[in-house]
């Protein structure tokens, strides 16, 4: 690959191909969108990459491979960081002796999420230094500068995304030198590792003093970029909002922040008194703005209707114009729904001829909200359904109790259901639960991703596998049903009313593979198989070669064909 | 900004191939010479929803979105995406959808994404090598042909159409 090679890459393929050419070692997560191709795209080029079961379990993994002394990665979406939000606010104290490197994606505006929560945040709140690109050249370069902050004041660094960097092709030139892995090896640090009230208060100061140190530091850093301007109107801003604002306003002085946590505010004070006027353009929350005023520094922020979704150029337009009049509204498109084959279809058809109270959950499933079905009574975040349907049935009088089912996705239950189940036959309510995981055999909505009851790893090899009835019989669920829903079958419903009239603690287990990745699972399955290649090292031949160079073709290449 | 900027957007359903459309596209823009940015939407749309994909490109482009009003050509995979994405069109701005193609004449049905991109080509200054390139970079080498096929069914589809849309 030459310095001076241009490719076009999405800020997730970026993210990964910095990863690679930074020597990381190991990359863990949990699909979400707008962050899953990140993994995707750095096993195909040439990375070790793996699915979690969750993100808390993903980023302690990270943490291992960084407390080993080598360079890692682990990547979520936004609400991926609560689930690991544990992990992060200790590490912070403990520091790492290789790099750790989270990757948040954040989803403003929310085309796929169920919240839009403002992750930098998080960065204040665990005391963890946030980079912040607007391109995918950005999203590529800040690898390099996240793991290098990580090694010299051995923390770990937050990069922060947003789904439209993430899912954004613009050009990247890749680096000409590419680092080396670090090499690995265990050293000793009981006081610094092991966050005992006793450690943990040493640990937490050390952590104040690397901030004070990054942050003067990052006073003049070349990661945070003034563009000279009409010195009337000046602009502070950071990520994506950076190229709506540089085609908002192209004669206003900008200054750009890429590390924007701990903030350079020295030289945003400067800045600031060298304008007349002084905006900041950010997405989301008023995060910057606040920062700013604390520091007794004269800003102007947005008003509060442009906290809601994405910002774009237009908006950026009327921020600076003040302009508060009501945005017209673009005519509706036509939402998503479940395939016309899909055998959800006949689980929630069955749910609303029977009037179920259903606790949902997230995922393609999330969509039998939707009319025709109309079929899901709440979804708050992964796993929820578990717990909420349980919380239902015990406060519910009992003619509605005994309505309440919770039905949750196989990738979500390992994801965050196995301990609701737990629950469950822990603090049985007094008329029993139906539970019903709908297997589907893969990580529909976010693309078809493996997990650990699909018996393969993110590259479609073999491992062990999670048997889902299995689990359930053995912590202690005795009416556990493998049903598979067909269009004009009974047994589904049949099966469910049973469930429902036993008054006992049930699992029901509806399984057939999704429709869009039969073919791919068959052919997986028979190579699997075969009995001279056991364990066959191609995984999926065909895609891997797309990318010979260890650049992807395109990041189509993994998606339901069309267009033939 | 738009002089030197030329917007296009893509839209379809979900399954339609837009993706894969503006991939080729932005392929062959960026082999070209061009800066090139694209964005999307995608996640929840993979379900059948509306689909759609941004492709700006020039000497210099910022942002990766099309505002509405400024696009210059609106290419519509599905007819139905046409009044769903009008008000991004500039005026003068060139629609270009399914009944611009003989649709029996497509060697695959699914394959109107192509050919959609051949008719965009008509109106676009760009070599016809690079559009091979980009076709050939997409697709997998059994594919070549039908994808060269439709596309140029859509680039002779445009003949008698100016090079550049009327202001």
């Amino acid at each position: 690959m030459s310095a001076t090679e241009r490719i076009l890459l999405n800020g997730d393929e970026a993210i990964a191909l910095g990863c690679l050419h930074a020597g990381v070692a190991l990359g863990a997560g949990y699909p979400g969108t707008p962050s899953t191709e990140i993994l995707e795209s750095f096993s195909k080029m040439g990375g070790r990459a793996q699915w979690s079961p969750n993100e808390k379990v993903a980023f302690e993994v990270a943490i291992g491979v960084a407390y080993a002394g080598a360079r890692a990665l682990v990547t979520m979406k936004h609400v991926g960081l609560n689930v690991a939000a544990d992990p992060l606010f200790t590490v912070a104290y403990t520091g790492v002796s290789g790099a750790l490197l989270i990757v948040s994606a954040d989803d403003p505006g929310m085309a796929s999420s169920q919240n839009e929560q403002d992750n930098r945040h998080y960065a204040e709140a665990a005391g963890v230094p946030m980079l912040e690109p607007s391109n995918s050249q950005e999203a590529y370069d800040f690898v390099f500068a996240a793991i290098e902050i990580s090694e010299r004041w051995h923390t770990p660094v937050l990069l922060r995304v947003t789904t439209r960097v993430c899912h954004s092709k613009t050009v990247v030139r890749p680096r000409a030198v590419q680092a080396q892995p670090l090499a690995p090896h265990f050293v000793r640090d009981i006081p610094g590792r092991v966050m005992i009230p006793a450690y943990a208060r040493p640990a937490h100061r050390r952590l104040r003093q690397k901030l004070a140190e990054i942050q003067a530091w990052n006073e003049t850093s070349d990661l945070n970029r003034a563009l000279p301007g009409d010195p009337a109107l000046g602009i502070i801003t950071s990520g994506v909002s950076y190229a709506h604002v540089r085609e908002a306003a192209p004669a206003a002085s900008v200054l750009k922040l890429g590390l924007t946590y701990p903030l350079p505010l020295r030289r945003v004070a400067e800045f600031a008194r060298g304008v007349s006027r002084c905006v900041v353009i950010e997405e989301g929350d008023p995060w910057l703005v606040d920062a700013f005023r604390a520091a007794g520094i004269r800003v102007e922020g947005k008003p509060d209707m442009y906290r809601f979704g994405e910002l774009s150029v237009p908006r950026v337009r009327r921020i600076l114009e003040g302009d508060v009049s009501p945005e017209s509204k673009p005519p509706p498109g036509k939402p998503p729904q479940l395939c016309d084959a899909c055998q959800y279809r006949v689980v929630f058809d069955t749910l609303r001829r029977h009037d179920c109270i259903v606790a949902g959950d997230i995922g393609c499933y999330t969509l039998g909200v939707l009319p025709p079905f109309e079929a899901m009574d709440s979804c708050v975040c992964m796993g929820a359904s578990i717990g909420v349907g349980l919380g239902l049935r015990h406060a519910l009088p009992p003619d509605e109790a005994r309505r309440v089912v919770s039905v949750i996705g196989d990738s979500t239950f390992v994801h965050s259901g196995i301990s609701g189940l737990v629950e469950m036959v822990y603090n049985p309510p007094p008329g029993g639960h139906v539970l019903i995981i709908l297997d589907n055999s893969t990580t529909a909505m976010t693309g078809h991703q493996e997990h650990p009851g699909t018996g393969r790893t993110l590259d479609h090899e073999p491992t062990n596998k999670l048997v889902i009835e299995d689990l359930a019989r053995a912590l202690g669920v005795r009416r556990v049903h493998v049903v598979e829903p067909r269009v004009g079958s009974e047994d589904f419903g049949r099966m469910l009313l049973e469930c429902l009239a036993s008054g006992e603690l049930c699992v029901l287990i509806t399984r057939r593979p999704c429709i869009l990745i039969a073919k791919r699972l068959k052919e997986l399955e028979q190579r699997h198989t075969a009995p001279e290649s056991p364990l066959p090292s191609t995984g999926i031949a065909a895609e891997a070669a797309c990318c010979p160079n260890g650049v992807p073709a395109g990041a189509g290449a993994d998606r339901p064909k069309s267009g033939i | 900004m738009t002089s030197t900027v030329t917007n296009i957007v893509v839209a379809g359903l979900g399954g339609q191939g837009v993706l894969k459309a503006s991939d080729v596209l932005s392929d062959a823009l960026l082999r070209a010479g061009h800066d090139v940015k694209k964005s999307e939407v995608h996640g929840m749309a993979q379900r059948g929803g509306s689909v759609r994909s941004d492709v700006r490109y020039g000497p210099e482009v910022f942002s990766p979105m099309v505002s509405p009003g400024e696009a210059d050509y609106l290419v519509a995979v599905d007819s139905s995406q046409v009044d769903v994405c009008r008000h991004l069109l500039r005026p003068g701005g060139v629609v270009i959808a399914p009944d611009a193609i003989e649709a029996a004449a497509l060697p695959n049905r699914r394959s109107l994404n192509v050919a959609l991109t051949g008719a965009l080509s008509a109106h676009l200054d760009l070599p016809a090598e690079l559009w091979t390139a980009a076709l050939h970079a997409n697709f997998r080498q059994d594919l070549w042909a039908a994808n060269e096929q439709a596309f140029q069914l859509g680039r002779l589809s445009q003949s008698g159409s100016a090079k550049r849309p009327s202001t």
